[in-house]
């Protein structure tokens, strides 16, 4: 059994009558970047408070090196690093003297502290601008710092909340890079919340949450293959996706359904799935006269996929579910 | 209910052992991190120092100078005379709100939330952030004294010792007392409305605008109660050279009583603030919506 460097059993948490989370269980093995992947309202963001030491669990337990843990003692915080959604930086200050601020507030000695702010500040290309303050930070710069800061006091776990929300493409591929980068590095452990399908392939393990409960735990690979999606994901766009969706289920034997689209204000899409999709395009072209369809679509079986199959409602929303 | 589940026998090889640094290290660490924090972020505002002193100053002179002629029982320094000692408390309240709003405004700019994962323990957090006001509320609490020939009180007869004695620890109570209030407050919205219910009133039935003889036997009966009427009196005592003209203070209170109310008032106020900042912050996270965006 790999070495674990945290575990979670049988926690639940309540705001008053409301439960939203019950017994959630997941162990977290060193080295390895571990996903909590759920929409908005699943419970990532009350499970984050309790691994992150600012909420205590009401029922079950935290176990670190196997020994039951309160998430809110000193020793476990203090080997903990947290980056919070929302960049915890003070704006007023500069680069470096955020760094210089977190580190002292971990008990970073002095020296060691100067010697580590420097080897971070090269290390995330923030050098030349580390006395700026960081109101004139982009957005990335602060999610570059916000890490570099939460790791000078090198925490055996790294907990990340919603890593690259409301950053662009090219920052989020970039703190990736370097989250792998530092993982090889020095054995660091990351667990990290998202509701992003694409960003969660990128992690090693998965927990799946939904409504406050574990769906599904394993690799992306595992989980994709675990929702039985029966092949690859062919999309259908067109007018009436109704008379579309039956019209290609008669003609080729498939089950086909309207659904409701990832992205908000999109029109409605059928979809089905069948094993060696590729094969089947051109008999969907053919079963159509021109212009009838305005795309169709074949792809792998994806996380978001095996996400809707396991709960019965997509990530992107609380409540778009699968339309009749 | 926290170790309810049976602990794991498993042979889990022990953790890394990095070296952690103890309790105390991490106290003393939070607390001067925090008010070194206040107190960069204070000069960097001039406006804050402009702001905390020049209502108060303005204030002085136009009241002072206005309420001159109708307040003669007053003393001989005149309403400008009387009125000073309870303008330097205010310019004390002035800059404690001031510098425990920034609490409400951390929660939101998220910048609290790494202050609370932190391992340091939450008086850490209480004590830095009081501390850093108190410093700034008495740096310029002190700068206002340096008027006080304007207003008929020679710097060389003022006794120095308890006039800054007294206004460092207003400020600490104040402060903490501010800080208390802002950790259950959600908005600066809020803040203001207590503000102006709460602390503002305790302010002006501490004997600083009008002696407890003008506001007939209510107002005597009110300052006896209210902390920072001490504080005002030894203010006026300290100013005066240590001797208070009979009507001027806090009926009854000696310069020792003063000063032992103003140390009880820090106290019980830190304590407040303490016991306030162990239940969790009034929101654990900023709204998402707030705040930092390129």
């Amino acid at each position: 059994m790999a070495d674990v460097v945290l575990e979670a059993r049988g926690v639940g948490y309540s705001y008053g009558a409301r439960a939203v989370l019950s017994e959630v269980s997941f162990a977290v093995r060193r080295g390895e970047i571990f996903g909590l992947l759920g929409p908005n309202g699943a419970g990532k963001s009350t499970l984050f408070g309790i691994l992150s030491g600012l909420l205590s669990p009401r029922t079950g337990a935290l176990l670190a090196g196997g020994q039951p843990v309160d998430p809110r003692s000193r020793a476990y915080r203090a080997r903990l690093g947290v980056v919070f959604q929302q960049p915890s930086l003070d704006l007023k200050l500069s680069g470096r003297e955020n760094l210089q601020l977190g580190a002292s507030l971990y008990g970073v000695p002095r020296g060691l502290a100067r010697e580590r702010i420097e080897r971070a500040l090269a290390l995330t290309e923030l050098g030349e601008r580390a006395r700026d303050k960081v109101e004139k930070y982009s957005g990335g710069m602060r999610r570059r710092l916000e890490l570099a800061r939460v790791l000078l006091h090198e925490p055996e776990l790294l907990i990340m909340d919603e890593p690259t929300q409301g950053l662009d493409l090219a920052s989020a591929r970039r703190l990736w890079r370097h989250l792998g980068e530092l993982r090889a590095e020095r054995a660091l452990t990351i667990l990290l919340t998202t509701h992003d399908p694409i960003e969660a392939e990128s992690a090693d393990r998965l927990l799946i949450l939904d409504q406050g409960r574990v769906v599904a735990e394993g690799s992306p690979a595992e989980l994709t293959a675990r929702a039985d999606l029966g092949g690859d994901i062919i999309t259908v766009e067109g007018d009436d996706p109704a008379a579309l969706a039956s019209a290609l289920s008669a003609g080729l034997g498939v089950s086909a359904k309207v659904t409701e689209p990832e992205t908000p204000n999109a029109a409605p899409v059928v979809t089905f799935t069948a094993p060696r999709g590729h094969e089947l395009v051109p008999r969907v072209v053919e079963l159509f006269p021109a212009g009838r369809l305005r795309a169709v679509q074949v792809r792998p079986p994806s996380l978001g996929d095996a996400f809707l199959r396991l709960t019965g409602r997509t990530l992107a929303g609380d409540s778009a579910g699968v339309a009749a | 209910m926290s170790a309810s589940t049976s602990t794991s026998t498993r042979d889990t090889p022990a953790p890394r052992d990095i070296p952690r640094p103890g309790a105390v290290r991490l106290t003393t660490a939070a607390i001067t991190t925090l008010v070194a924090r206040d107190l960069l972020r204070f000069v960097r505002q001039p406006s804050r120092i402009v702001g905390a002193l020049s209502q108060p100053l303005l204030l002085w002179l136009v009241i002072g100078s206005g309420y001159g002629g109708t307040m003669r029982s007053a003393g001989e320094a005149g309403y400008l005379g009387y009125f000073f000692p309870g303008v330097v408390a205010m310019v004390v309240l002035f800059t404690a709100i001031f510098s425990t709003m920034s609490v409400i405004e951390d929660r939101h700019a998220g910048f609290l939330q790494a202050v609370l994962v932190a391992p340091a323990p939450r008086l850490a957090l209480v004590l830095g952030k009081t501390l850093g006001g108190t410093l700034i509320a008495l740096f310029q609490g002190g700068l206002f004294l340096l008027l006080s020939p304007w207003a008929g009180f020679p710097l060389g007869s003022v006794h120095w010792p308890a006039a800054l004695a007294t206004l460092a620890l207003l400020s600490l109570g104040l402060t903490a007392l501010g800080f208390a209030l802002a950790w259950a407050i959600d908005s600066t919205q809020g803040y203001h409305a207590v503000m102006s219910v709460l602390l503002m009133p305790l302010w002006i039935v501490s004997g600083a605008m009008f002696p407890a003889a003008k506001g007939g036997g209510w107002l005597a009966t009110v300052m006896t109660w209210n902390p920072v009427a001490y504080g005002v009196a030894g203010l006026r005592r300290a100013l005066a050279g240590g001797d208070l003209a009979p009507g001027l203070g806090v009926p009854g209170a000696t310069a020792a009583r003063e000063l032992i109310v103003c140390a009880g008032f820090a106290v019980g106020c830190i304590a407040l603030a303490a016991l306030a900042s162990s239940a969790p912050s009034r929101r654990g996270r900023p709204a998402r919506t707030s705040g930092a965006k390129p």
